[in-house]
Protein backbone atom coordinates (compact mmCIF):
# COMPACT_ATOMS: atom_id res chain seq x y z
CA UNK A 1 0.00 0.00 0.00
CA UNK A 2 1.35 3.17 -1.05
CA UNK A 3 1.65 6.29 1.98
CA UNK A 4 -0.30 9.34 0.54
CA UNK A 5 0.44 12.80 1.16
CA UNK A 6 -2.79 14.76 1.57
CA UNK A 7 -0.93 18.13 2.19
CA UNK A 8 1.57 17.62 -0.98
CA UNK A 9 -1.81 16.25 -3.23
CA UNK A 10 -3.70 19.79 -1.57
CA UNK A 11 -0.59 22.22 -2.27
CA UNK A 12 -0.74 23.40 1.09
CA UNK A 13 1.23 23.59 4.45
CA UNK A 14 1.42 21.02 7.24
CA UNK A 15 0.17 23.38 9.22
CA UNK A 16 -2.41 25.28 6.88
CA UNK A 17 -5.21 26.33 8.56
CA UNK A 18 -8.97 25.05 7.60
CA UNK A 19 -9.58 28.36 5.63
CA UNK A 20 -6.61 27.31 3.72
CA UNK A 21 -7.43 24.26 2.84
CA UNK A 22 -10.52 24.72 1.94
CA UNK A 23 -10.19 27.19 -0.18
CA UNK A 24 -7.33 24.86 -1.61
CA UNK A 25 -9.88 22.19 -1.94
CA UNK A 26 -12.37 24.75 -4.06
CA UNK A 27 -9.66 25.70 -6.55
CA UNK A 28 -8.27 22.20 -7.23
CA UNK A 29 -11.70 20.95 -7.59
CA UNK A 30 -12.26 23.37 -10.19
CA UNK A 31 -9.23 23.08 -11.78
CA UNK A 32 -9.58 19.14 -12.18
CA UNK A 33 -13.15 18.46 -12.46
CA UNK A 34 -13.33 16.32 -14.94
CA UNK A 35 -15.85 18.27 -16.70
CA UNK A 36 -14.14 21.53 -17.00
CA UNK A 37 -10.51 20.33 -17.29
CA UNK A 38 -9.15 19.01 -20.20
CA UNK A 39 -6.56 17.16 -18.51
CA UNK A 40 -6.72 13.47 -19.52
CA UNK A 41 -5.96 12.40 -15.85
CA UNK A 42 -8.46 14.85 -14.34
CA UNK A 43 -10.75 12.27 -12.79
CA UNK A 44 -7.65 10.42 -11.07
CA UNK A 45 -6.60 13.99 -9.53
CA UNK A 46 -9.99 15.07 -8.75
CA UNK A 47 -10.73 12.04 -6.66
CA UNK A 48 -7.44 12.53 -4.80
CA UNK A 49 -7.80 15.93 -4.07
CA UNK A 50 -11.61 14.83 -2.59
CA UNK A 51 -10.10 12.03 -0.94
CA UNK A 52 -7.45 14.59 0.76
CA UNK A 53 -10.10 16.78 1.15
CA UNK A 54 -12.05 14.01 3.07
CA UNK A 55 -9.05 13.25 5.68
CA UNK A 56 -8.04 17.23 5.94
CA UNK A 57 -11.00 19.18 6.45
CA UNK A 58 -12.43 17.03 9.46
CA UNK A 59 -10.41 18.07 12.16
CA UNK A 60 -10.23 14.91 13.93
CA UNK A 61 -9.14 12.62 11.00
CA UNK A 62 -6.60 15.21 10.15
CA UNK A 63 -5.02 15.05 13.74
CA UNK A 64 -4.98 11.51 13.60
CA UNK A 65 -3.48 11.57 9.73
CA UNK A 66 -1.06 14.23 11.33
CA UNK A 67 0.14 11.48 14.09
CA UNK A 68 1.45 9.52 11.43
CA UNK A 69 3.76 12.19 10.55
CA UNK A 70 6.37 12.08 8.04
CA UNK A 71 5.79 8.07 8.57
CA UNK A 72 6.34 7.75 4.94
CA UNK A 73 7.01 9.74 1.76
CA UNK A 74 4.09 9.99 -0.77
CA UNK A 75 4.43 6.97 -3.55
CA UNK A 76 6.40 4.61 -0.61
CA UNK A 77 5.28 1.34 0.93
CA UNK A 78 3.45 2.34 3.94
CA UNK A 79 1.78 0.38 6.38
CA UNK A 80 0.29 2.24 9.55
CA UNK A 81 1.92 1.62 12.79
CA UNK A 82 -0.88 -0.87 15.06
CA UNK A 83 -2.77 1.23 17.63
CA UNK A 84 -1.94 4.47 15.37
CA UNK A 85 -5.68 5.41 15.57
CA UNK A 86 -6.02 4.77 19.37
CA UNK A 87 -7.80 7.67 21.41
CA UNK A 88 -9.22 9.02 18.12
CA UNK A 89 -12.95 8.41 17.92
CA UNK A 90 -14.29 9.44 14.68
CA UNK A 91 -17.52 11.08 15.35
CA UNK A 92 -19.75 9.77 12.56
CA UNK A 93 -20.10 12.05 9.48
CA UNK A 94 -18.51 9.40 7.46
CA UNK A 95 -18.32 10.31 4.14
CA UNK A 96 -20.17 13.23 3.81
CA UNK A 97 -19.47 13.62 -0.15
CA UNK A 98 -17.72 12.01 -2.97
CA UNK A 99 -17.49 8.56 -4.35
CA UNK A 100 -16.42 6.95 -1.38
CA UNK A 101 -15.65 3.89 -3.36
CA UNK A 102 -13.24 4.96 -5.36
CA UNK A 103 -10.39 6.34 -2.16
CA UNK A 104 -7.70 4.52 -1.96
CA UNK A 105 -6.37 1.73 -0.14
CA UNK A 106 -4.47 3.87 2.10
CA UNK A 107 -7.45 5.71 3.25
CA UNK A 108 -9.38 2.28 3.66
CA UNK A 109 -6.61 1.45 5.99
CA UNK A 110 -6.96 4.15 8.05
CA UNK A 111 -10.02 5.00 7.76
CA UNK A 112 -11.76 1.59 6.63
CA UNK A 113 -13.76 0.87 9.85
CA UNK A 114 -16.03 4.10 9.64
CA UNK A 115 -16.48 3.41 5.63
CA UNK A 116 -17.71 -0.56 6.67
CA UNK A 117 -19.95 1.44 9.40
CA UNK A 118 -21.32 4.08 6.79
CA UNK A 119 -21.90 1.02 3.80
CA UNK A 120 -23.57 -0.65 6.19
CA UNK A 121 -26.16 2.20 7.00
CA UNK A 122 -26.85 2.37 3.28
CA UNK A 123 -27.90 -1.14 3.35
CA UNK A 124 -31.22 -0.19 1.89
CA UNK A 125 -30.50 2.29 0.39
CA UNK A 126 -30.65 2.62 -3.41
CA UNK A 127 -28.34 4.92 -5.50
CA UNK A 128 -27.29 4.96 -8.86
CA UNK A 129 -23.75 4.39 -9.50
CA UNK A 130 -20.92 6.90 -10.75
CA UNK A 131 -20.78 8.11 -13.99
CA UNK A 132 -17.58 7.40 -15.71
CA UNK A 133 -15.45 9.83 -18.12
CA UNK A 134 -12.56 8.97 -20.29
CA UNK A 135 -11.00 10.30 -23.56
CA UNK A 136 -10.19 8.02 -26.20
CA UNK A 137 -7.59 9.03 -28.86
CA UNK A 138 -8.21 7.56 -32.06
CA UNK A 139 -6.42 7.76 -35.62
CA UNK A 140 -7.76 9.95 -38.59
CA UNK A 141 -8.36 7.03 -40.38
CA UNK A 142 -10.62 5.13 -37.71
CA UNK A 143 -13.20 7.94 -38.74
CA UNK A 144 -12.71 6.57 -42.34
CA UNK A 145 -13.12 3.47 -41.72
CA UNK A 146 -14.38 2.54 -38.17
CA UNK A 147 -12.13 0.52 -35.72
CA UNK A 148 -12.23 -1.04 -32.18
CA UNK A 149 -10.58 0.09 -29.41
CA UNK A 150 -9.44 -1.47 -26.34
CA UNK A 151 -9.74 1.26 -23.20
CA UNK A 152 -8.62 -0.15 -19.55
CA UNK A 153 -10.45 1.41 -16.74
CA UNK A 154 -9.49 1.83 -13.13
CA UNK A 155 -12.63 0.72 -11.23
CA UNK A 156 -13.37 0.86 -8.11
CA UNK A 157 -14.13 -3.13 -6.69
CA UNK A 158 -15.33 -4.34 -3.46
CA UNK A 159 -13.96 -7.49 -2.16
CA UNK A 160 -15.48 -10.47 0.30
CA UNK A 161 -14.69 -8.51 3.42
CA UNK A 162 -15.97 -5.13 2.19
CA UNK A 163 -12.46 -3.31 1.60
CA UNK A 164 -12.08 -1.58 -1.34
CA UNK A 165 -9.42 -2.00 -4.51
CA UNK A 166 -8.46 -0.51 -7.68
CA UNK A 167 -8.95 -2.96 -10.29
CA UNK A 168 -8.18 -2.34 -14.21
CA UNK A 169 -11.43 -2.72 -16.66
CA UNK A 170 -11.03 -3.50 -20.23
CA UNK A 171 -13.79 -2.81 -22.50
CA UNK A 172 -13.62 -3.14 -26.68
CA UNK A 173 -15.53 -0.45 -27.71
CA UNK A 174 -16.98 0.08 -31.31
CA UNK A 175 -15.50 3.38 -33.03
CA UNK A 176 -18.06 3.97 -35.55
CA UNK A 177 -17.43 5.26 -38.86
CA UNK A 178 -17.91 8.97 -39.21
CA UNK A 179 -17.17 9.74 -35.37
CA UNK A 180 -15.69 13.43 -35.02
CA UNK A 181 -13.63 15.08 -32.90
CA UNK A 182 -14.98 15.95 -29.18
CA UNK A 183 -17.91 13.84 -29.54
CA UNK A 184 -19.20 11.71 -27.16
CA UNK A 185 -20.41 7.69 -26.94
CA UNK A 186 -22.30 6.99 -24.49
CA UNK A 187 -22.11 3.13 -23.05
CA UNK A 188 -25.30 2.54 -20.90
CA UNK A 189 -24.45 0.89 -17.47
CA UNK A 190 -20.82 0.86 -18.02
CA UNK A 191 -20.03 3.38 -15.02
CA UNK A 192 -19.75 2.49 -11.53
CA UNK A 193 -22.60 -0.38 -10.41
CA UNK A 194 -25.14 1.09 -8.40
CA UNK A 195 -26.00 0.63 -4.55
CA UNK A 196 -29.06 -1.76 -3.44
CA UNK A 197 -31.27 -1.96 -6.53
CA UNK A 198 -29.61 1.21 -8.37
CA UNK A 199 -28.81 1.63 -11.87
CA UNK A 200 -24.95 1.05 -12.86
CA UNK A 201 -23.66 4.78 -14.24
CA UNK A 202 -23.14 4.98 -17.42
CA UNK A 203 -19.77 5.59 -19.32
CA UNK A 204 -19.11 8.65 -21.67
CA UNK A 205 -16.29 8.29 -23.99
CA UNK A 206 -15.12 11.52 -25.38
CA UNK A 207 -13.43 11.37 -28.61
CA UNK A 208 -9.89 12.96 -30.07
CA UNK A 209 -7.80 12.63 -32.95
CA UNK A 210 -4.38 12.09 -32.58
CA UNK A 211 -2.25 14.59 -34.81
CA UNK A 212 -1.62 14.01 -37.99
CA UNK A 213 1.35 14.87 -39.49
CA UNK A 214 -1.05 15.57 -43.03
CA UNK A 215 -4.19 16.90 -42.08
CA UNK A 216 -5.65 19.23 -39.60
CA UNK A 217 -8.92 18.20 -38.61
CA UNK A 218 -12.10 20.98 -37.84
CA UNK A 219 -15.16 19.17 -37.15
CA UNK A 220 -15.60 16.90 -40.22
CA UNK A 221 -13.63 19.17 -42.76
CA UNK A 222 -9.59 18.42 -43.15
CA UNK A 223 -6.47 20.60 -44.37
CA UNK A 224 -4.24 19.90 -45.95
CA UNK A 225 -0.79 21.52 -47.18
CA UNK A 226 -0.02 20.80 -50.74
CA UNK A 227 3.31 21.50 -52.22
CA UNK A 228 3.65 22.22 -55.33
CA UNK A 229 6.76 23.17 -57.95
CA UNK A 230 6.29 26.98 -59.33
CA UNK A 231 5.87 25.83 -63.19
CA UNK A 232 2.68 23.97 -61.96
CA UNK A 233 1.27 27.01 -59.88
CA UNK A 234 2.28 29.12 -62.82
CA UNK A 235 1.11 27.07 -65.96
CA UNK A 236 -1.44 25.03 -64.47
CA UNK A 237 -1.28 20.94 -63.82
CA UNK A 238 -3.13 18.11 -62.55
CA UNK A 239 -0.86 16.92 -59.67
CA UNK A 240 -1.31 13.42 -57.35
CA UNK A 241 -2.75 14.79 -53.85
CA UNK A 242 -3.27 12.19 -50.56
CA UNK A 243 -6.79 12.12 -49.03
CA UNK A 244 -6.67 9.19 -45.78
CA UNK A 245 -9.12 7.49 -48.15
CA UNK A 246 -6.30 7.07 -51.34
CA UNK A 247 -4.79 9.33 -53.55
CA UNK A 248 -6.26 11.36 -56.45
CA UNK A 249 -5.81 13.66 -58.95
CA UNK A 250 -6.42 17.18 -58.11
CA UNK A 251 -6.66 19.87 -61.01
CA UNK A 252 -4.44 23.44 -59.89
CA UNK A 253 -5.81 26.49 -62.27
CA UNK A 254 -3.00 27.80 -63.71
CA UNK A 255 -1.63 31.30 -61.93
CA UNK A 256 -2.40 29.76 -58.84
CA UNK A 257 -0.63 32.05 -56.20
CA UNK A 258 0.88 30.18 -53.01
CA UNK A 259 -1.95 30.02 -50.67
CA UNK A 260 -4.57 29.38 -52.69
CA UNK A 261 -7.43 27.07 -50.84
CA UNK A 262 -8.85 24.41 -53.29
CA UNK A 263 -11.84 22.14 -51.59
CA UNK A 264 -12.11 18.56 -52.43
CA UNK A 265 -15.87 18.00 -52.02
CA UNK A 266 -17.00 15.54 -49.45
CA UNK A 267 -13.63 13.71 -49.26
CA UNK A 268 -13.39 14.67 -45.61
CA UNK A 269 -14.86 12.66 -42.48
CA UNK A 270 -17.77 10.91 -44.13
CA UNK A 271 -21.19 10.89 -42.73
CA UNK A 272 -24.74 11.77 -43.31
CA UNK A 273 -22.94 15.57 -44.58
CA UNK A 274 -19.28 14.43 -45.36
CA UNK A 275 -16.89 16.89 -44.51
CA UNK A 276 -14.42 18.28 -47.46
CA UNK A 277 -11.00 18.57 -47.61
CA UNK A 278 -9.22 21.85 -48.12
CA UNK A 279 -6.14 21.92 -49.69
CA UNK A 280 -3.76 24.67 -49.38
CA UNK A 281 -1.13 25.01 -51.96
CA UNK A 282 2.21 25.65 -51.06
CA UNK A 283 4.66 26.90 -53.70
CA UNK A 284 7.90 25.09 -53.05
CA UNK A 285 11.40 26.26 -54.55
CA UNK A 286 13.46 23.79 -56.34
CA UNK A 287 17.28 24.16 -54.76
CA UNK A 288 19.52 26.32 -56.33
CA UNK A 289 22.29 23.54 -55.70
CA UNK A 290 23.63 22.99 -59.21
CA UNK A 291 24.80 24.74 -62.09
CA UNK A 292 22.17 23.89 -64.19
CA UNK A 293 19.50 25.14 -61.52
CA UNK A 294 21.75 28.23 -60.89
CA UNK A 295 21.52 28.96 -64.81
CA UNK A 296 17.73 29.00 -64.87
CA UNK A 297 17.32 30.91 -62.24
CA UNK A 298 19.53 33.73 -63.46
CA UNK A 299 17.51 33.20 -66.87
CA UNK A 300 14.85 34.36 -64.66
CA UNK A 301 15.83 37.08 -63.26
CA UNK A 302 17.15 38.49 -66.40
CA UNK A 303 14.03 37.77 -68.47
CA UNK A 304 10.92 38.11 -66.39
CA UNK A 305 10.10 41.40 -65.04
CA UNK A 306 9.19 40.38 -61.55
CA UNK A 307 9.38 42.66 -58.19
CA UNK A 308 7.52 40.52 -55.31
CA UNK A 309 7.30 43.24 -53.48
CA UNK A 310 5.52 45.92 -55.79
CA UNK A 311 2.79 45.52 -53.58
CA UNK A 312 4.51 46.66 -50.72
CA UNK A 313 5.89 50.07 -52.94
CA UNK A 314 9.33 49.37 -53.26
CA UNK B 1 -19.80 -6.64 -17.05
CA UNK B 2 -18.62 -7.36 -20.74
CA UNK B 3 -16.20 -10.15 -21.41
CA UNK B 4 -13.05 -9.56 -22.86
CA UNK B 5 -13.59 -10.09 -26.39
CA UNK B 6 -16.97 -8.57 -26.78
CA UNK B 7 -17.13 -5.23 -28.77
CA UNK B 8 -19.26 -3.10 -27.00
CA UNK B 9 -21.23 -0.23 -29.10
CA UNK B 10 -21.83 3.26 -27.70
CA UNK B 11 -24.67 5.68 -28.83
CA UNK B 12 -23.20 8.91 -30.35
CA UNK B 13 -24.72 11.83 -28.99
CA UNK B 14 -25.17 14.34 -31.66
CA UNK B 15 -27.99 15.67 -33.65
CA UNK B 16 -29.03 12.10 -34.88
CA UNK B 17 -30.11 10.83 -31.52
CA UNK B 18 -33.27 12.41 -30.38
CA UNK B 19 -34.58 12.53 -26.46
CA UNK B 20 -38.05 13.08 -25.70
CA UNK B 21 -38.42 15.00 -22.25
CA UNK B 22 -38.82 12.01 -20.20
CA UNK B 23 -36.86 9.56 -21.91
CA UNK B 24 -33.58 13.08 -20.73
CA UNK B 25 -35.00 13.42 -17.20
CA UNK B 26 -34.93 9.26 -16.75
CA UNK B 27 -31.26 9.05 -18.47
CA UNK B 28 -30.59 11.67 -15.91
CA UNK B 29 -32.46 10.28 -13.26
CA UNK B 30 -33.63 13.87 -12.59
CA UNK B 31 -37.43 15.42 -12.26
CA UNK B 32 -38.35 16.72 -15.95
CA UNK B 33 -38.82 19.90 -13.97
CA UNK B 34 -35.51 20.53 -13.51
CA UNK B 35 -35.03 19.48 -17.48
CA UNK B 36 -37.19 22.17 -17.85
CA UNK B 37 -34.84 24.78 -15.43
CA UNK B 38 -32.32 23.98 -17.98
CA UNK B 39 -34.41 24.81 -21.04
CA UNK B 40 -35.51 28.24 -19.30
CA UNK B 41 -31.82 28.89 -18.64
CA UNK B 42 -30.56 28.07 -22.67
CA UNK B 43 -28.63 25.18 -21.52
CA UNK B 44 -30.14 23.00 -23.39
CA UNK B 45 -32.49 24.10 -26.23
CA UNK B 46 -35.03 21.15 -27.85
CA UNK B 47 -36.24 21.43 -31.06
CA UNK B 48 -40.29 21.31 -31.03
CA UNK B 49 -42.57 24.28 -29.48
CA UNK B 50 -44.86 22.20 -26.84
CA UNK B 51 -43.20 20.45 -24.37
CA UNK B 52 -45.23 17.02 -24.81
CA UNK B 53 -43.11 17.74 -28.73
CA UNK B 54 -39.65 18.44 -27.18
CA UNK B 55 -36.91 16.36 -28.73
CA UNK B 56 -33.24 16.83 -27.25
CA UNK B 57 -30.57 15.95 -29.83
CA UNK B 58 -28.11 13.88 -28.00
CA UNK B 59 -25.87 16.02 -26.47
CA UNK B 60 -27.85 17.61 -24.24
CA UNK B 61 -27.79 14.24 -22.56
CA UNK B 62 -24.30 15.89 -21.74
CA UNK B 63 -24.73 18.50 -21.14
CA UNK B 64 -27.42 17.77 -18.38
CA UNK B 65 -25.18 15.54 -16.99
CA UNK B 66 -22.58 17.99 -16.84
CA UNK B 67 -24.59 20.37 -15.11
CA UNK B 68 -25.50 18.51 -12.21
CA UNK B 69 -21.75 17.40 -11.70
CA UNK B 70 -20.96 20.58 -11.85
CA UNK B 71 -23.98 21.96 -9.01
CA UNK B 72 -23.19 18.56 -7.11
CA UNK B 73 -19.09 18.77 -7.00
CA UNK B 74 -18.72 22.61 -7.64
CA UNK B 75 -21.98 23.86 -5.40
CA UNK B 76 -22.28 26.32 -8.65
CA UNK B 77 -25.90 27.37 -9.56
CA UNK B 78 -27.44 27.15 -13.22
CA UNK B 79 -26.27 30.23 -14.54
CA UNK B 80 -23.05 29.81 -13.31
CA UNK B 81 -22.66 26.46 -15.46
CA UNK B 82 -24.34 27.58 -18.32
CA UNK B 83 -21.67 30.35 -18.15
CA UNK B 84 -18.95 27.41 -17.74
CA UNK B 85 -20.71 25.53 -20.68
CA UNK B 86 -20.22 28.15 -23.06
CA UNK B 87 -17.11 29.14 -21.73
CA UNK B 88 -15.83 25.72 -22.52
CA UNK B 89 -17.41 25.16 -26.15
CA UNK B 90 -15.50 28.13 -26.54
CA UNK B 91 -12.16 26.94 -25.54
CA UNK B 92 -12.87 24.09 -27.38
CA UNK B 93 -13.87 25.55 -30.89
CA UNK B 94 -10.89 27.99 -30.59
CA UNK B 95 -8.58 25.40 -29.71
CA UNK B 96 -9.54 23.30 -32.46
CA UNK B 97 -8.74 26.54 -35.24
CA UNK B 98 -5.41 27.06 -33.34
CA UNK B 99 -4.68 23.73 -34.21
CA UNK B 100 -5.68 24.35 -37.92
CA UNK B 101 -4.02 27.51 -38.00
CA UNK B 102 -0.84 26.77 -36.49
CA UNK B 103 0.62 25.22 -39.85
CA UNK B 104 -1.17 27.83 -41.28
CA UNK B 105 1.73 30.06 -42.30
Amino acid sequence: MEYRDYYETMGVERDATQDEIKRAYRKLARKYHPDVSKETDAEQKFKQVGEAYEVLKDPEKRVAYDQLGKAGAAGEEFTPPPNWDAGFEFSGGGFTEGDSAAYSDFFESLFGQEAKQAQGRQRSYHMRGEDHHARVLIDLEDAYNGAARTITLQAPDLDARGHVHTRDRTLNVKIPKGIRQGQKIRLNGQGSPGMGDGAAGDLYLEIEFKPHTLYRVENQDLYLDLPVAPWEAALGATVKTPTPAGVVDLKIPAGSASGRKMRLKGRGIPGKKPGDIYVLLRIALPAADSDKAKELYKKMQQELAFNPRAALGV
Amino acid sequence: MSTKNEILKGQILDEEVMLTLGELSRACTIHADWIIDLVDEGIIEPCGRDVSEWRFPGICLYRARSVLRLQRDLGVNLAGAAVALDLMDQIEQLRIHLHVLEHDR
